[in-house]
């Protein structure tokens, strides 16, 4: 089988500074059950980084400390020179930094979509509400729901939705985003319309940590892909690497099960 | 071949056909033999229900009772010389009744619409008929008129500032204050001890303090409840399951006799104003375990995608939380407010003529012995009244905040 060999990366090529330094992460849920078993990962500004593996792995746990919505128990992280401690305006100022997209979108049912964009940038960033919505309304025309801007969540598609989550992170122009299985609470048809959205925003630079279990996204656009499995991260490697000649037996193993 | 496209099927959706009322009657009413059995049962109950009920109001029910008290069940024992200032505290009423209705009405195309024209006339008519308020339809017809007024000067005033809800808000607020000021004096007017507030004006005097003081109280308790602090969420569930524990007669009985206790001696707060926070403080915890059910029922992605914004948790809580917990609290929240009204009957029981108390007092009178079916059914109604506008003032508030599908 002969793979296409084009440029596989993103058109800028990833820096060395790095935006996340993740060192030796554990972390035990309140039952006990050990689900990051010493995970360790850096993430350069503008790379995108795509995250795969089996449910219950730990993937997205594991990206849900990055902005300390899941406490950790051992190691450390560290997102934009800030590490990140149990200290509260530690952890806010971090959020502030960190962009996160839902698998369930999680807009806010009570706002109209312009709301749910200009919310934080108004109350967090204190900006006034004229430059909150014009920066807003440039967002939603960037992830294409400029018309839709008056209209409640409830009124959306499942894809639209996500791209209005998309543009209410980038609201905050964060320095990384997150995405947790952005496509997988969508219906077919409306993977594309924001897996697009991502692809722009990958273009654009924007550095990006994305769990997902599209092989297609991660082949075109991710800079490296890693494997996570019982906790533990199995492999990192670039894109044509890790689809064609990967190293790890596990890795042969999931990639059969998916492809 | 033909394909059949979305285009190419009709677009107009089929007529829903009306079916003629004895059809109607025939599918409903007498569709098997059982069927027409139970409604033929039911009619006939019910036409004998109403048939007694009519006769007795129109033959044997003596109803002067009603309109020769008026002024009592009205006001109570408070002096008929200083009618005036109730009146004042009416017409105030209306007026800012009229201003909210205007106001929030000013997206409507029109604001006396045939019902509403057919609704005010159908109160002017009852005001000059019904015996009971005959008497001051030189006064009530006037307050329709200020309502209606109000209303539509409220609508243009809403439409050229949007923004003047708030203000509406604060003029009632404050309007809280005026009437109190009205009906106890002082400051310039002759004061009238609350030994002599009574009536319906002290039920929905108490009712409204009772709203106004348990929720905040409640959302306090319910949010309490749920603190990362255990001693806060420790103190909230023992005060809602003591309380909650206690019959509110007790409650009200504790509250005459423990409230003075906690204060320094000589500070004696008035009757009324015990029997208010007494009320007060149990309906708190009744409605914290309702808004506690509304907080539980907010998924908790909504909290995630609100920190992972940077949103601290008071603005998370005040934004994103409570607006859409209270919402799926409302009809919880309105049921516990109709049970707070309702609830007022028990100040009768501590010594306050509020109106079951007043329509107690009035029975004992010998002139009026032997009246209970008159004074109760009376009273009734007038309770239905407050509480069905309570439920439908919910139902209102309820479709406004409905975003789902709109």
């Amino acid at each position: 089988m002969t793979q296409p060999q084009t440029e596989q990366s993103s058109t800028q090529t990833p820096s060395t500074e790095p935006v996340i330094v993740a060192r030796d992460v554990e972390k035990w849920y309140d039952n006990g059950f050990h689900v990051l078993k010493g995970v360790s990962m850096t993430v350069y500004k503008g790379e995108v980084l795509v995250v795969m593996g089996p449910s219950g792995s730990g993937k997205s746990t594991f990206i849900r400390t990055f902005n300390a919505l899941e406490p950790y128990q051992k190691g450390s992280i560290e997102v934009d020179g800030i590490t990140i401690s149990h200290d509260l305006k530690n952890i806010e100022a971090i959020r502030q930094e960190v962009g996160m997209v839902f698998q369930q979108f999680n807009l806010f049912p009570h706002l109209t979509v312009l709301q749910n964009v200009t919310l934080a940038p108004i109350w967090v960033r204190r900006w006034p509400k004229s430059k909150a919505q014009e920066v807003a309304m440039q967002l939603l025309e960037r992830v294409g729901i400029l018309e839709q801007a008056h209209k409640f969540p409830g009124q959306l598609s499942g894809g639209q939705q996500q791209r209005v989550a998309i543009a209410r992170s980038l609201a905050m122009q964060p320095k990384v985003m997150l995405f947790d299985e952005p496509t997988s609470a969508l219906d077919p048809e409306m993977v594309r319309e924001v897996l697009d959205v991502m692809r722009g925003l990958a273009k654009s630079g924007m550095t990006m940590v994305c769990v997902t279990h599209e092989v297609g996204f991660a082949r075109e656009v991710a800079d490296r892909v890693v494997l996570m499995d019982g906790g533990c991260l199995i492999e990192q490697n670039t894109p044509q690497a890790f689809f064609n000649q990967p190293r790890e037996e596990r890795t042969k193993q999931f990639l059969s099960q998916i492809l | 071949m033909t394909t059949v496209t979305p285009d190419s099927l009709s677009s107009t959706r089929p007529e829903v056909v009306g079916l003629s009322p004895w059809a109607w009657a025939k599918k409903n009413l007498f569709s098997d033999w059982f069927n027409s059995l139970l409604t033929v049962v039911l009619v006939t109950i019910l036409g004998w229900l109403i048939f007694r009920l009519a006769n007795w109001a129109l033959t044997t029910a003596q109803w002067q009772v009603i309109p020769n008290n008026v002024g009592l069940f009205m006001t109570g024992t408070y002096p008929s010389s200083l009618y005036a200032r109730v009146w004042a505290l009416l017409a105030m009423i209306c007026l800012l009744a009229g201003l909210s209705w205007g106001v929030l009405s000013r997206n409507l195309s029109t604001l006396f619409s045939r019902n509403v024209l057919i609704g005010i006339g159908a109160i002017c008519a009852f005001i000059v008929l019904f015996p009971p308020t005959r008497p001051s339809s030189l006064k009530l017809l006037p307050m329709v008129a200020m309502v209606a007024g109000m209303a539509a000067i409220g609508r243009q005033a809403g439409r050229q500032r949007p923004g003047i809800g708030k203000w509406v808000s604060l003029l009632w607020f404050l309007s809280y204050f005026v009437a109190l000021w009205l009906i106890g004096g002082g400051l310039g007017l002759t004061p009238v001890s609350t030994n002599d507030w009574g009536g319906l004006m002290l039920t929905l005097l108490a009712a409204v303090s009772g709203i106004a003081l348990c929720f905040p109280l409640g959302l306090m308790l319910a949010l309490g409840r749920r603190s990362a602090l255990p001693v806060v969420r420790w103190l909230s569930t023992a005060y809602i399951e003591v309380v909650r524990g206690v019959p509110l007669v007790a409650f009200l009985f504790m509250g005459q006799v423990l409230i003075p206790l906690f204060l320094p001696a000589g500070t004696r707060p008035d009757r009324i104003l015990r029997a208010i926070i007494a009320l007060a403080l149990f309906s708190a915890a009744y409605l914290a375990e309702n808004v506690r059910a509304g907080l539980q029922a907010v998924p908790r992605g909504q909290r995630e995608a609100a920190m992972s914004l940077g949103l601290n948790t008071p603005t998370t809580l005040g934004l994103i939380i409570l607006p859409q917990a209270l919402k799926i609290a409302i009809p919880a929240i309105v049921g516990q407010f109709i049970s707070l009204f309702q609830d007022t009957t028990l100040l009768a029981i501590v010594g306050l003529a509020e109106l079951l108390g007043i329509g107690r007092s009035i029975l004992a009178n010998p002139s009026y012995l032997g009246r209970y079916a008159e004074v109760y059914l009376f009273l009734g109604v007038i309770y239905w009244f407050f509480c069905y506008a309570m439920s439908l003032a919910s139902r209102k508030i309820e479709d406004k905040l409905n975003t789902d599908e709109r």
